[in-house]
């Protein structure tokens, strides 16, 4: 301490004795710093501390983040998505806070295990081993509903079972729910209530806990690991030192999560995007549109698990293993304090904990095991399964008797079914996170365009992409009859085989007419072999009239596919000369030859008996067939079964909207936005 | 620090007791005021009610195959999220199967009744799967055991007019062994 009468103090110091003589603060420095720690200063010791750092972290990167993030149902998404890929170090700050949190449970696991060990929960510490549980409580409750507020597919998904579990506690649940959700169904102020339990209540509660854990803490001093082998040392620097070293433990640890796949992407030379390092944004949330890879995030995934350990216990299964067996283990976690005052009762508390804590290692395991499983099972020894299923229709009386009816056979068979359906549902969910992956990857692509996300939010730019629902309006509505597959696929040849109607993958390029106009291919199924037109007067054409080199050159077919094509102009790398164009097109209107049926160029055929050829495969002639194929453009006395889509039956809705056909047309053509 | 704490005098007990009085039930007003009105506003979610539980039309009939294979439809309608409203918006999925040469139409709900996932229909195995905890359903909705749900997938009200397909819309809680619609 200086002297105070000094006449030669520095600034510093006398700026420091002027706060010190009116607050009071060397004292409260030295009191926190200086806290004796029996036995000397351990790694064991190192857990809280690292915790408080964690929390620390979470509070810095998260106030960051508040500052840019929008908490609504049409900007929610949108703001996280511009935190991500276009602020300056907002994937640094985003993925601190993501992978941080994850560290924190970790930690907690870790902090409660120390504490637990050492039977730091007996007299006198009993309310602060209870004010740690709570402390869990809150950084468990702060990670659920975080995952919502990026309010992406994932996190929508996995919110929606978490409160719907929250529905089953007794007498209350449903009022809970829809407290919690803020109203019947997933909104704005599911958002603004989770982001208000996130950002507000959730940790300024844990603030004001953590202040008494702490003071408590300090009150009791520290629990000390027996038998003491060292003297005792201070709090400062010796145990700051190797809590420090701690927390630069942890901080590398989370730095190096975020920054592998950067580090990979180096080695392989690939470059590296910011945006994809860090947390992961899925595709904007979608209520009408299913999310088969929908996973709580990892350190829950036991508790999900869980759930399925009680199949075919019906609504008694899901209500012990949501509410009554997690709460039973917190109550007995409650009760720790007590039964430690035996010896055998601590035994058993290191026991339990252990128990638990392997318990939801085991339970983390089954979950991975099972969404992985077809990455290392063999599919192809259940073939045979396979194909007895798909014989009998999964139809149990023809399988027995398939079987001759042996019930050994069957039981075996059963087994089998059994392993099959496990690997079909990982497989499903591969296929799902893929899918996800390219869902995803759009909406950022779209949320990317120069002329940024419209007000009604990026799920509006992906209702209206072709790209991300023409394959679902296809599905749904043309995929029963047509293909639509790269016939230079692995699975084409089974797709197009199984298909009652044209493939119409690349449909309005040169390649397809090309097909069109071969006379194997047509009669394939990948036009028309499949469809009533087989017998057809096109089919013939091609198969007779146009395998005849004196009336057809290769050349000149050659000029009416290219022809085709140009008419189309659907999206193509192919250069089209304008000469084989020109050639082409009079050949198509010649009365003699195409434009004996088709209405093509400035021929006099009328419409009715073939296709028009004017502006075939262009945008609106796709539009005109997806409508009504019964037009007379198109096939007014020939259409096989395609139903007029765009016509509505009097008092009715048609089947699909003009948006929705165009959507379709577009896709089909190949027309859709595409980034860098 | 040598100060001792001060005790009221005897005389002024009565005194003293009043003004312990007023000032526990003045601060307890005073801090319960906002509480108050803050739980108030918090509870406002509760007397919300859900849209949903009118007559949408779905689809056609002809639309709805007949081959026992239930099939798919967004559910399309007008929807209010707190102050924004979405006119003719895809608030869900309904599954709709008809028997062979049937007028009757059977509408299934698309959301698990065990945790709310989203159902998907398996064409090569002929069932439902859910691919959150692995519950599985014929394609009439019954379950197929061993199954974590607590009851068959949930059916709509569904009305067949002059070929129109029309279901009553409904949110059902899940978790519970009886289908009860949410308010």
């Amino acid at each position: 301490m200086s002297d105070a009468s000094s006449p030669r103090r520095g600034l510093v110091t006398r700026l420091a004795d002027f706060f010190d003589d009116r607050t009071g603060y060397r004292a409260l420095v030295h009191e926190a710093l200086y806290e004796r720690v029996p036995g000397g200063a351990r790694w064991r010791y190192v857990w809280g501390s690292t915790l408080v750092f964690a929390f620390m972290t979470q509070v810095i990167t998260g106030l960051v983040l508040w500052s840019s993030y929008s908490a609504s149902a049409q900007t929610a998404w949108e703001s996280v998505y511009y935190i991500q890929h276009e602020m300056t170090g907002g994937w640094l700050v985003r993925g601190l806070h993501h992978v941080m949190a994850q560290a924190m449970v970790v930690l907690l696991a870790l902090h409660l295990m120390q504490v637990v060990i050492d039977g730091a929960y007996r007299a006198p510490r009993e309310v602060n081993f209870w004010l740690g549980l709570i402390l869990m409580k809150l950084v468990l409750g702060m990670a659920l509903t975080g995952y919502l507020l990026p309010w992406d597919q994932k996190g929508y998904w996995a919110t929606r079972v978490a409160t719907n579990l929250a529905g089953l506690v007794p007498l209350v649940g449903p009022s809970l729910q829809q407290l919690v959700v803020g109203g019947p169904d997933y909104g704005h102020h599911t958002l603004t209530r989770f982001f208000a339990l996130h950002a507000g209540f959730l940790p300024g509660t844990l603030i004001a806990f953590l202040a008494i854990h702490l003071a408590l803490f300090r009150k009791h001093g520290l629990c000390a690991k027996q038998p003491q082998t060292k003297p005792d040392s201070m709090f400062w620097p010796d145990q700051v030192l190797k809590d420090v070293v701690a927390m630069l433990a942890v901080l590398a640890v989370v730095m190096g999560v975020i920054l592998l796949p950067a580090v990979r992407a180096m080695l392989e030379g690939r470059p590296v995007v910011p945006g994809e390092l860090g947390a992961e944004l899925g595709a904007p949330a979608d209520p009408s549109q299913p999310y088969a890879a929908a996973r709580p995030e990892w350190y829950f995934l036991f508790l999900f698990q869980f759930l399925k350990v009680f199949e075919g216990w019906g609504a008694d299964g899901e209500f012990l293993g949501a509410i009554v067996v997690p709460g039973a283990v917190l109550g007995m976690m409650f009760l720790m304090p007590f039964l430690g005052r035996w010896k055998l009762g601590h035994r058993f508390n290191v026991l339990f904990t252990l128990a638990i804590l392997v318990g939801a290692g085991l339970l983390t395991a089954m979950a991975l095991r099972e969404d992985y499983a077809a990455a290392w099972s063999d599919k192809e020894a259940f073939a045979d399964v396979e194909q007895l299923i798909e014989e009998t229709e999964n139809d149990p009386e023809k399988i027995a008797a398939a079987l001759g009816n042996d019930t050994a056979r069957i039981a075996e068979f059963r087994e089998r079914v059994h392993q099959l359906d496990a690997i079909r549902r990982s497989e499903a969910f591969f296929a799902a996170v893929e899918q996800a992956e390219v869902d995803a990857h759009r909406a950022i692509e779209l949320a990317g365009r120069p002329e940024r996300i419209p007000p009604g939010g990026a799920l509006e730019l992906i209702r209206t992409d072709p790209l991300s629902q023409g394959p679902l309006l296809f599905a749904q509505h043309c995929g029963s009859c047509h293909a639509h597959v790269d016939p230079a696929a692995p699975e084409a040849a089974e797709a197009v085989a199984v298909s009652s109607a044209a493939n119409l993958y690349g449909f309005g390029s040169a390649a397809w007419a090309r097909g069109l106009l071969d006379p194997n291919q047509v009669v394939s199924p990948a036009y028309f072999g499949n469809t009533a037109h087989a017998e057809g007067d096109m089919v013939s054409y091609v198969t007779d009239d146009m395998t005849d080199a004196d009336t057809w050159t290769a050349e000149q077919i050659e000029a009416v596919a290219v022809a085709l094509a140009a008419d189309a102009a659907v999206f193509s790398d192919e250069p089209l000369d304008a000469a084989v164009v020109e050639q082409g097109r009079a050949l198509m209107a010649d009365e003699d030859r195409c434009g004996s049926c088709h209405h093509a160029g400035e021929n006099e055929t009328d419409l009715g008996a073939a296709p028009d050829l004017v502006g075939w495969g262009s945008r609106e002639w796709l539009i005109g067939i997806i409508s009504d194929p019964n037009h007379e453009r198109f096939y007014p006395d020939t259409n096989d079964r395609m139903p007029s889509f765009g016509v509505a039956e009097e008092g009715g809705v048609a089947p699909l909207s003009s948006e929705q056909i165009a959507l379709l047309a577009n896709w089909l053509r190949g027309e859709w936005y595409r980034g860098e | 620090m040598a100060e001792t704490s001060p005790v009221p005098p005897a005389a002024d007990a009565r005194r003293s007791f009043l003004a312990k009085l007023m000032a526990v039930v003045g601060g307890g007003i005073a801090s319960l005021t906002p509480v108050a009105a803050g739980v108030w506003m918090t509870l406002d979610p509760l007397r919300r009610k859900s849209s949903a539980a009118a007559f949408l039309p779905i689809t056609d009939i002809a639309s709805v195959p007949d081959d026992g294979v239930p099939r798919q439809f967004p559910v399309i309608a007008d929807r209010t999220d707190a102050w924004t409203g979405f006119a003719a918006e895809p608030i869900g999925a309904v599954y709709l199967r008809r028997e062979a040469d049937s007028d009757t139409v059977e509408a299934f709900s698309a959301t698990c009744p065990h945790a709310g996932c989203f159902i998907e229909l398996d064409k090569r195995d002929r069932c439902f799967r859910c691919p959150c905890h692995n519950s599985s359903f014929t394609l009439d909705g019954g379950i197929v055991s061993p199954s974590p749900s607590p009851r068959t997938m949930d059916t709509l009200e569904c009305e067949v007019h002059d070929g129109r397909v029309r279901v009553k819309w409904e949110n059902f809680y899940s978790g519970i062994a009886e289908k009860v619609a949410r308010p």
